[in-house]
């Protein structure tokens, strides 16, 4: 059912970052809006609980639960709210779970909207975790900025996936990801960035492959456009026989700026590390290809970008 | 359809790779063939548009394109198939497909087009167009391409470079039925024997001129002589 009291701007936000509306009937969600809870809804097996020491909920997956989705969309609308949130998720053993968060700032006034996200997984043996987190930001005059700080607790045999998203609006993030990777479990990260304008983003991957048979997969793809900038940074332990890939591709574009920062460090002998990394502008080729089946340059461009950030 | 008249196109660095050609191609299936580094791939670019003749025009239909781009040439119906397939990160087979043909395409549709050019689709169409493709896999995709575009005019830059000999068979028989099933022309640049049997013309280009230029029959077998006359001409 639809959510009472959202604006139809709010509204607009939510489907931007969540694709709707609404909720179907029996999933479990928490909505956030301009810092307070505003609507939850929890099922048999997903449990959101407020933290009563500080802001942010409890969420918790119980062991075996199988191809839920827990939606917890935050919404900022009111221009100068800085908030700091967290959210703990504790994934039982064997669940398989989808997470869709993300964040939506409109900021019409003048103050600077802030959201950090503090995320925290702890993820049980076997478990699976699909997370998928959207950031997006609209509004022309105070900045919007979100800063999201996730840790990951990999037990035994534990996958979590974490695709994100920053598309535009956004003025400056700083994203820290902190992964800890049991035996045979793996981490599998997808992220993509477009920055524009004067913003800035900077990403920080921090893994450490602790387990035998431990895994990571870091796929960062951005594009930076206007005067933007950008720093990826990756640092990948292999400290038990391990196999860790990153892998930075940036687009720069007009006058923007790419920094890429890979760090790999082997402390097994068994440890197998890779990091690939292309920064560049786009393929004069690529351009030439796109028109020779009719776009102009200006469409290849876009469908270029379009493709590489999909 | 397409004419060359006196064309020449010379490098920026003083290079003369294109010297005065002319031509008038009305077949439907024009083999332009001659050693490596006769100007052959610069035809084709300039047919393209991708790069300007120095001098001379180029026509289309009796109207001349000389000063037109390449996004305004492929509206015009000029498709160019490149000698080295372009790899793209994101972008899928399926989307190339559709931009190829200038709508959205349906799974269907793109495994039609696919099946076309010999590959098994629906393993294909969601793939990205990157270097987890093989040369031959993305060379029939180009070919595919090019035959969603269906346009009057298309134009091959050494279809058969980079592939293997399975993939070449294929490839052959692609030609073959482009050949029969065309309602355009079709311009290839190649040295295959097996291309050139198929040509109703072949032009041959040797150091930057036109040395040959004939009936696709009676050239191929002059063509096929030992130290063929045509070839050494442009020396």
């Amino acid at each position: 059912m639809a959510f009472k009291g959202l604006d139809p701007e709010q509204i607009d936000l939510l489907k931007t970052i969540t694709g709707k509306t609404e909720f179907e009937e029996g999933t479990a969600y928490n909505l956030r809006l301009n810092g307070q809870g505003v609507a939850r809804s929890v099922t048999e097996n997903i449990n959101i609980v407020p933290k009563t020491d500080a802001p942010g909920i409890d969420i918790y997956i119980k062991a075996g639960t199988k191809n839920e989705t827990v939606h917890i969309p935050v919404l900022l609308s009111q221009s100068g709210l800085k908030e700091t949130v967290f959210n703990d998720f504790h994934i039982g053993e064997d669940a398989v779970v989808t997470i869709v968060a993300g964040c939506g700032i409109n900021n019409h006034g003048h103050g600077d909207s802030e959201h950090s996200g503090i995320h925290s997984f702890y993820i049980g043996k076997n478990a699976r975790v699909k997370y998928i987190e959207k950031h997006f930001g609209t509004g022309n005059a105070g900045k919007k900025v979100m800063n999201p700080t996730t840790f990951v607790d990999l037990s035994e045999g534990g996958y979590m996936e974490m695709d994100t998203v920053q598309i535009g609006g956004v003025d400056d993030t700083f994203r820290k990801t902190t992964a800890i990777v049991g035996k045979d479990a793996k981490i599998v990260v997808k992220e993509k960035i477009l920055t524009e304008g004067d913003q800035h983003a900077e990403t920080n991957f921090s893994v450490d492959l602790n387990g035998e048979g431990s895994g990571a997969h870091l796929v960062s793809r951005s594009v930076a456009k206007g005067r933007s900038t950008q720093k990826f940074v990756s640092d990948i332990r292999g400290n038990a026989p391990s196999n860790g890939h990153s892998e930075c591709d940036a687009i720069v574009m007009d006058e923007g700026k790419v920094v890429a920062e890979p760090r790999l460090s082997a402390n097994d002998i068994d440890a197998a590390l890779i990091h690939e990394a292309a920064i560049g502008k786009i393929a004069g080729e690529q351009i030439i290809k796109l028109m020779t089946l009719g776009l102009s340059e200006k469409e290849a461009e876009e469908q270029i970008i379009n493709g590489f950030l999909k | 359809m397409i004419e060359f008249r006196d064309v020449s196109y010379t490098t920026e660095d003083g290079n003369e790779i294109v010297k005065n050609v002319s031509f008038k191609l009305s077949e439907r299936f024009v083999v332009i063939t001659g050693p490596n580094g006769s100007g052959k791939s610069t035809i084709a670019r300039l047919i393209a548009g991708i790069i300007k003749p120095t001098s001379g025009s180029i026509l289309v239909d009796g109207e001349d394109i000389t000063g037109l781009g390449v996004t305004e040439r492929a509206n015009l119906g000029i498709s160019y198939g490149f000698q080295q397939p372009v790899r793209f990160k994101g972008l899928t087979v399926k989307d190339l497909l559709s931009l190829a043909s200038g709508k959205k395409l349906t799974t269907a549709e793109a495994c039609s087009l696919l099946a076309k050019v010999g590959l098994c689709a629906r393993d294909y169409v969601a793939r990205e167009a990157n270097a987890s493709l093989s040369g031959g896999e993305l060379k029939r995709i180009e070919i595919a391409m090019i035959m969603a575009r269906n346009t009057k005019l298309s134009v091959f830059d050494e279809p058969e470079a980079g592939i293997d000999l399975w993939s070449f068979n294929n490839l052959i028989n692609v030609f073959k039925e482009l050949h029969e099933s065309t309602n355009g022309s079709i311009i290839i640049i190649s040295h295959q024997e097996r291309i050139l049997k198929l040509a109703d013309r072949i032009i041959v280009i040797a150091g930057g001129t036109v040395t040959a230029d004939g009936d696709g029959g009676t050239l191929y077998k002059e063509i096929q002589t030992p130290g063929c006359i045509y070839y050494r001409k442009g020396d």
